[in-house]
């Protein structure tokens, strides 16, 4: 009897199997020509990070019609070369990877394979590697920082009128991952926007020392609230920082994703990287037999830095209006997120600021980077590098 | 009335020595199920096919000349690891500490590429490098072990703890050694001069890690089945009081054990970071210090079995990988299978060493 159910079993997934795979095959017939793309994510969809890659690598490739595969779970090691190399084997075209200790490994294929373009987001190298086929990719997240800093603001505003607080205890608190360019740059423009609103606006900012830990990002926001902070907003990913808000009640700031859902109360507006636009952007160009620039970096203007819906429950009247408004003076060009005469460094206004544009491990500054008024962010090459410390912004911690 | 009592339903006798070709005939039932109850699960979670998923797992593992050699890699330094611990196991000592031992081993690598990359010659920075490597994963079994033969601690929480100790000592150098600042990476050593890499021998860069822990296994093997230390260890394993009884200095041969254990952990540091990552992060040991108890254990601290044993658990780990990328299955599933499949092979040598007999009805 037993052997019976198990041969009956075995048959009908046999039977399952081979309708399966024919279907499968139907739709491969649909693809656009022979181009194809490979994805390298760090870890999987349950991940925030990576699925706001796979969610635009799977956009753009639906939209051009294109084969493609991704390989998730990819660590920033040896095994990034060797996913590399086999997708190069498996016949694609351009081959994309999502973190930033991927570039390294990145670069090693991209010298073994030539004729094979490979595109990193968030690195740093591929305007000094002098490589055709090695680029980089970010987006001017900066700009959906500042303005996710405006509807801050507000919120901070509309508590003093209402009397909740004072205008000196208008503290926020932001929940860093390292003290990394990428990370100073976030919160600094995100403080930038929200002191553009609030003039007395403070902010403290503590890092974790990972890039997801939801246990020390909730602590972290804790702590921060019993400092005394009034508002928060994070860089790390997890949900650590926007559940520790919720449950004290406080008003929060998110980031890569709208966090409504488990914030009902609290959660005020997210900023996040779009990837569809420049994934799109790039593989058109292949396609068509072109090469792109070294960096790219998409902007408001791309759709590559967008924000969530406003949450009317948590932010303060007028916001959406008010934000569209500063959002079209960015996109114009009347107002930069980083305009000198908006912050002070050590009680002085900057005239000069050389960066550390071009990786090196003394961390030299090479790049002049403030003319016309304001610090150039993310132009000499695509991933940020504002690092400068602003007065009205104080770190709790610097071990990371 | 019904005072008499029922015999069990079935009840357990320990079996005679099974000859060979009955032990491998249980394993392979054993395995055959696996694959039945694999299939099932395939089917009703996932509604593929379950020929399709094996084959990919197969595709996954040895499908292109590259899959092989990466294949190759992640056995060999599996194996070295396994290797390692073995001596350690065989004398009873649970050296749980692999992980730490590869890491700080490693971190010797790594600093030595960092520190004195561009000051003296390749062969010679190789040659440092190997022996720091070696020396600081001798260092991180060494402490334990003195520990246990003077004052016979607790050998299995005091190396599990030093394997935080190491996480926690890369993790600060991270720091010290990042590049770009505040990114906490390292990233590649030495990309752009290539100083301190292993050089390419053969046909692709994986083939002189395999080449060293092939001849690793053989010593080993050597070592363990007809030196006078591997007679001491088994020993010291069997009974302490004998190995004392018969001269053996117990306190020595841990000691002297525990260093050669550590010592070649150290070395899978540095073929990890010397021969193929050129860097270093607190997650490169990948868990192999643990996976290489398995590794050992399933091939009952053979050397050559241990070939086989990491071959599966690696062959698994692969196909689990192609698997995710082929059917949009999240990589846990893999895992799922794999799972299984060890459970019945683990299961199987109940059956080997045990017999039930069922109520008469």
């Amino acid at each position: 009897m037993k052997r019976k159910i198990l041969s009956v079993l075995t048959c009908v997934g046999l039977a399952v199997g081979l309708l399966g795979g024919t279907v499968s095959a139907v739709a491969a017939d649909d693809a656009a020509g022979d181009f194809k793309v490979g994805f390298i994510m760090l870890h999987d969809e349950n991940s925030t990070y990576d699925l706001n890659f796979i969610n635009g690598a799977t956009e753009a490739c639906e939209k051009l019609g294109i084969e493609y595969s991704i390989k998730t779970n990819v660590p920033e090691g040896q095994e990034c070369y060797d996913a590399a190399c086999e997708l190069a084997d498996a016949g694609c075209n351009a081959i994309f990877a999502d973190s930033f200790g991927h570039e390294d490994y990145m670069i090693e294929a991209a010298k073994e394979f030539p004729d094979v373009q490979f595109c990193h987001s968030t690195g740093t190298k591929a305007h000094t590697e002098g490589l055709d086929n090695y680029h980089n990719a970010f987006a001017s997240i900066y700009e959906g920082r500042y303005l996710a800093g405006v509807a801050a603001g507000m919120k901070l505003n509309e508590m003093i009128a209402d009397g909740t607080i004072t205008e000196e205890e208008a503290k926020i608190g932001y929940v860093g991952a390292y003290t990394y360019a990428e990370v100073i740059s976030g919160y600094t423009s995100f403080f930038l926007g929200a002191r553009s609103e609030c003039p007395s606006a403070t902010m403290e900012v503590t890092f974790t020392g990972s890039w997801y830990d939801e246990t020390a990002e909730k602590e972290g926001a804790t702590k921060l609230i019993n400092d005394g902070c009034v508002l928060i907003s994070q860089h790390a990913d997890s949900m650590g920082a926007p559940t520790a808000c919720e449950a004290a009640g406080v008003p929060d700031v998110s980031y890569n994703g709208s966090t409504i859902a488990a914030c009902p109360n609290t959660f005020i507006v997210s900023s996040r990287i779009d990837w569809a636009p420049y994934y799109e952007y790039a593989i058109t160009a292949f396609m068509n037999g072109e090469n792109i620039d070294a960096d790219y970096i998409g902007s408001l203007q791309t759709g590559s830095v967008v924000l969530t819906e406003i949450n009317d429950k948590a932010a303060a009247a007028g916001t959406v209006e008010h934000v569209e408004e500063v959002k079209a003076a960015l996109e114009s060009g009347d107002i930069h997120v980083f305009d000198t005469a908006a912050f002070t460094v050590e009680g002085e206004e900057l005239t000069s600021y050389m960066a550390d544009v071009d990786t090196d491990p003394a961390y030299e500054g090479d790049t002049e980077v403030i003319s016309d008024g304001y610090f150039h962010e993310s132009e000499y090459r695509s991933a940020p590098y504002f690092d400068l410390q602003i007065d009205g912004i104080t770190l709790l911690d610097t071990a990371f | 009335m019904k005072n008499k009592t029922k015999a069990p339903l079935f009840h357990i006798t320990k079996r005679k020595m099974l000859p060979w070709h009955r032990r491998w005939f249980i394993r392979l039932i054993g395995i055959l199920l696996s694959f039945v109850v694999c299939a099932i699960i395939t089917m009703v979670m996932t509604g593929l096919n379950p020929v399709e998923v094996a084959s990919s797992l197969v595709y996954g593992a040895f499908g292109t000349p590259r899959k092989c050699w990466i294949l190759g890699q992640e056995v060999a330094i599996l194996l070295c690891v396994a290797l390692a611990l073995t001596p350690a196991f065989r004398m009873r000592f649970w050296n749980l500490g692999g992980e730490g031992q590869i890491l700080v081993g490693g971190l010797a690598c790594a600093a030595c590429m960092i520190l004195i990359g561009d000051k003296v010659p390749n062969g010679l920075l190789i040659f440092i490098m190997l022996v720091s490597s070696v020396a600081a994963g001798a260092a991180w079994a060494l402490l334990p072990a003195i520990c246990k033969a003077k004052w016979n601690t607790n050998e299995t929480l005091f190396t599990l703890m030093m394997n935080y100790v190491g996480i926690q000592l890369v993790a600060y150098f991270t720091i010290v050694w990042e590049v770009p600042k505040g990114s906490g990476k390292i990233g590649i050593i030495n990309q752009n001069t290539n100083a301190g890499w292993l050089p390419q021998v053969g046909p692709s860069k994986y083939f002189l890690n395999i080449l060293i822990v092939l001849a690793l296994t053989v010593i080993i093997y050597i070592y363990m089945r007809y030196s006078k230390h591997g007679y001491e260890i088994a020993v010291v394993g069997e009974s302490e009081n004998t190995a004392r009884y018969a001269g053996i200095k117990v306190g020595k041969v841990i000691i002297r054990t525990l260093l050669l254990s550590g010592a070649l952990c150290g070395l899978a540091g540095f073929l990890l970071v010397g021969g193929t990552n050129h860097t270093i992060t607190t997650t490169i040991a990948g868990g192999r210090g643990f996976t290489a108890v398995m590794v050992a254990w399933l091939a009952k601290f053979n050397p050559i079995g241990m070939i086989f044993s990491s071959l599966l658990l690696v062959f698994f780990s692969q196909g689990a990988s192609e698997i995710s990328t082929a059917f949009s299955l999240n990589h846990s599933f893999g895992d799922i299978l794999t799972g299984i499949i060890l459970f019945f092979i683990i299961g199987s040598e109940f059956f080997i060493n045990y017999r039930i007999h069922f109520r008469k009805s």
